[in-house]
């Protein structure tokens, strides 16, 4: 079992990297946009340290970062890969939306990689490996036909697939219930897909939840469907939220990050905070002085 | 042998050596093996490894992709080539994007098999040449083999590139015999910049041609007639037909520009509908040689049923040859 200091140093990780990464925006030193998940961290925690990294295969999205960082801890050059520089982990050339690394795959294409990780469960399964695919939807993913004919497939065909839907209630600017009919919980049920909301997140109610999901996938080799009320603090990308304040503030009141923070003393807290935020300031003083991939590398990959 | 059992051996020899081999698509399986009969016997030899479908052509490619990923060599058919266009992100926004975006650390090998082509009288859904809508995607390559190539050998050696591939069968060839060897046309085999074969057919020897045409795929089977006829009126005609159409690999070939200095003539032919198609795009290689270039393909309009309306708008044999005669007059 994981220690509580070294969830909280990976909670921490994602949401000072985020918040990081929102700095150096402002200061005009990153190109593009980044899509920040500050107020869904414990999913991503949970989620990473319920499967077996070794072997299991991680399909993410648009909203990647935090998915990334607790899979693979590799902060740093994700940070370079935001200032698409050489040392990222595409080499600069995805950037924050479209990562790689070992069982790690995202796509800044709404639901357009479902398939691919139906796919990914369907190659598992004929080499019987053992491993399960977690693939990471949001509400706004769920206006997507190609994730209905995913979860046929994933059902009919018996695959382990985990289907996490992130609802943090917002499609970028668009609330779910003026655009979406019925229940976004009820969606997979029909397809003979076992369903768990979970509107509860706390790393322990999660934790408890996802390793039993995991469990049953693991066993059955059957897919899930994971609803999970959630909310982000931050703007969609960079700076376009038209929000309530209000309805902001009274999730910011329930942050699953400082409620875990209980769990621990207050010298431990200013320890792991210090030493990230020191990991973080670190990794951006070297990335600025990184080189981007050269063109001619570029023009000949693979070479 | 006929190009449909070239691609049938293949696939069998494919799935019997390398049980990488997968093919994914909509009714594949026996007694009906495939809407033109590509996968005939395959599910009965290979029941665990030909996977029939519902009818979800994104998430049928979207599916190979993920096999691909985790180390298959995925063989999907799209019944129609029309329908690609369920599939299009699939392609262009994931598999074509994957192998760059990563950083060029992933091998993607993946095969997307698709007749494609009008004259069965399958109206305007069912009958289109759509492979210029995928021609030029960046890491992507569309390869469509002719009666003059092994259909069979090109699907084998698509893997080769470890890139997607999408793979075009005119359903007017599938019937036809393979014509590797004849007494009146020579046949030769030639080769582009990636090795794939540029086949080069001529209705002559020791004579200078009066015009050269390049063209691909279906068009094959009206060159074979039209070459013959045009042997008996003494018009000297050489063809290339290259088997990988995007990217273009064969613009550079010595023999095709040695042909272009002994005759200022060129037509290039295609079969979709001839505006912004592969044709624009093979006639810009030539542009600046000096030379006569014309292109031709079908009329830019939808294919229509009708019998009659549908021979006026796709391309015929008779209608190269009067081009041809235009040009040449």
């Amino acid at each position: 079992m994981i220690s509580n200091e070294e969830i909280y140093r990976q909670l921490y990780t994602i949401r000072k990297t985020e918040e990081t990464l929102l700095g150096l925006f402002s200061r005009g030193l990153l190109n593009g946009t980044v899509h920040t998940s500050i107020g869904q961290e414990t999913i991503a925690v949970t989620i990473m340290n319920c499967i077996d990294r070794d072997r299991d295969i991680v399909f993410s999205n648009h909203r990647a970062h935090g998915h990334f960082i607790a899979y693979s801890d590799r902060v740093e050059e994700l940070i370079f890969e935001i200032m698409g520089k050489e040392d990222g982990v595409c080499a600069g050339l995805g950037g924050s939306q479209h990562i790689h690394y070992k069982n790690f795959y995202t796509n800044g294409i709404q639901g357009g990689i479902v398939p691919i990780a139906v796919g990914a469960a369907l190659a598992e399964k004929v080499k019987n490996s053992g491993s399960i695919v977690v693939v990471f939807l949001g509400d706004g993913t769920m206006g997507e036909g190609v994730v209905y004919e995913s979860f046929n497939l994933a059902s009919k065909w018996s695959l382990p697939v985990m289907f996490v839907l992130e609802d943090n209630q917002y499609a970028q600017s668009t609330r779910r219930d003026l655009v979406h009919a019925g229940s976004l919980s009820e969606r997979a049920r029909p397809f003979g897909i076992k369903t768990l909301s979970i509107d509860d997140q706390s790393f322990e109610n999660l934790f408890a939840n996802i390793k039993e999901v995991v469990n049953f996938l693991r066993y059955s080799s059957k897919p899930v469907f994971l609803h999970i009320e959630t909310y982000r603090f931050s703007p969609h990308s960079k700076g376009d939220d038209y929000r309530n304040t209000n309805e902001i503030d009274f999730y910011k009141a329930k942050d699953p990050l400082l409620q875990f923070r209980a769990k621990l003393t207050e010298d431990v807290i200013l320890r792991i905070e210090g030493e990230v935020q020191g990991r973080i300031n670190k990794a951006v003083e070297r990335g600025l002085n990184k080189l981007p991939l050269s063109i001619d590398k570029f023009l000949n990959l693979g070479e | 042998m006929k190009y449909v059992e070239s691609l049938n051996f293949a696939l069998s020899n494919l799935m019997s050596t390398d049980e990488k081999v997968i093919l994914v698509g909509e009714d594949l399986a026996d007694p009906y093996g495939g809407a033109f009969k590509v996968t005939k016997g395959l599910s009965t030899r290979f029941p665990d490894r030909v996977l029939n479908t519902p009818i979800s052509e994104a998430s049928i490619v979207g599916m190979g992709i993920g096999l691909s990923l985790r180390g298959f060599k995925p063989i999907i058919e799209i019944m129609f080539g029309d329908f690609l266009t369920l599939t299009f992100d699939q392609i262009l926004n994931h598999a074509a994007k994957f192998y760059a975006m990563y950083g060029a650390e992933i091998k993607l090998p993946m095969i997307v098999r698709t007749p494609m082509g009008g004259g069965r009288g399958y109206g305007p859904t069912h009958s289109q040449s759509i492979e210029k809508y995928f021609l030029g995607i960046p890491y992507t390559r569309v390869v469509a083999p002719s009666i003059f190539h092994n259909p069979g050998e090109l699907l084998i050696d698509s893997f080769s590139f470890n890139l997607p591939v999408i793979f075009i069968e005119h359903k007017l060839l599938y019937p036809l015999n393979l014509v590797d060897e004849d007494k009146e046309i020579g046949i030769e085999n030639l080769k582009d910049t990636f090795n794939f074969p540029v086949v080069k057919v001529k209705n002559f020897t020791n004579k200078d041609p009066d015009i050269i045409l390049i063209t691909y795929g279906g068009i094959s089977k009206h060159i074979f007639e039209l070459l013959k006829i045009l042997k008996t009126e003494e018009i000297w005609v050489a063809v290339y037909i290259p088997a990988l159409i995007s990217p273009i690999k064969f613009d550079k070939l010595d023999d095709l520009l040695t042909s272009l200095k002994i005759c200022d003539k060129l037509l290039v032919i295609e079969d979709a509908s001839v505006d912004f198609g592969w044709s624009a795009e093979v006639v810009s290689r030539f542009c600046n040689l000096g030379i006569h270039i014309e292109r031709m393909g079908a009329l830019n309009t939808i294919i229509p049923a009708s019998k009659e309306l549908e021979g006026e708008v796709i391309l015929s044999t008779k209608k190269i040859y009067s081009k041809i005669m235009e040009i040449i007059a």
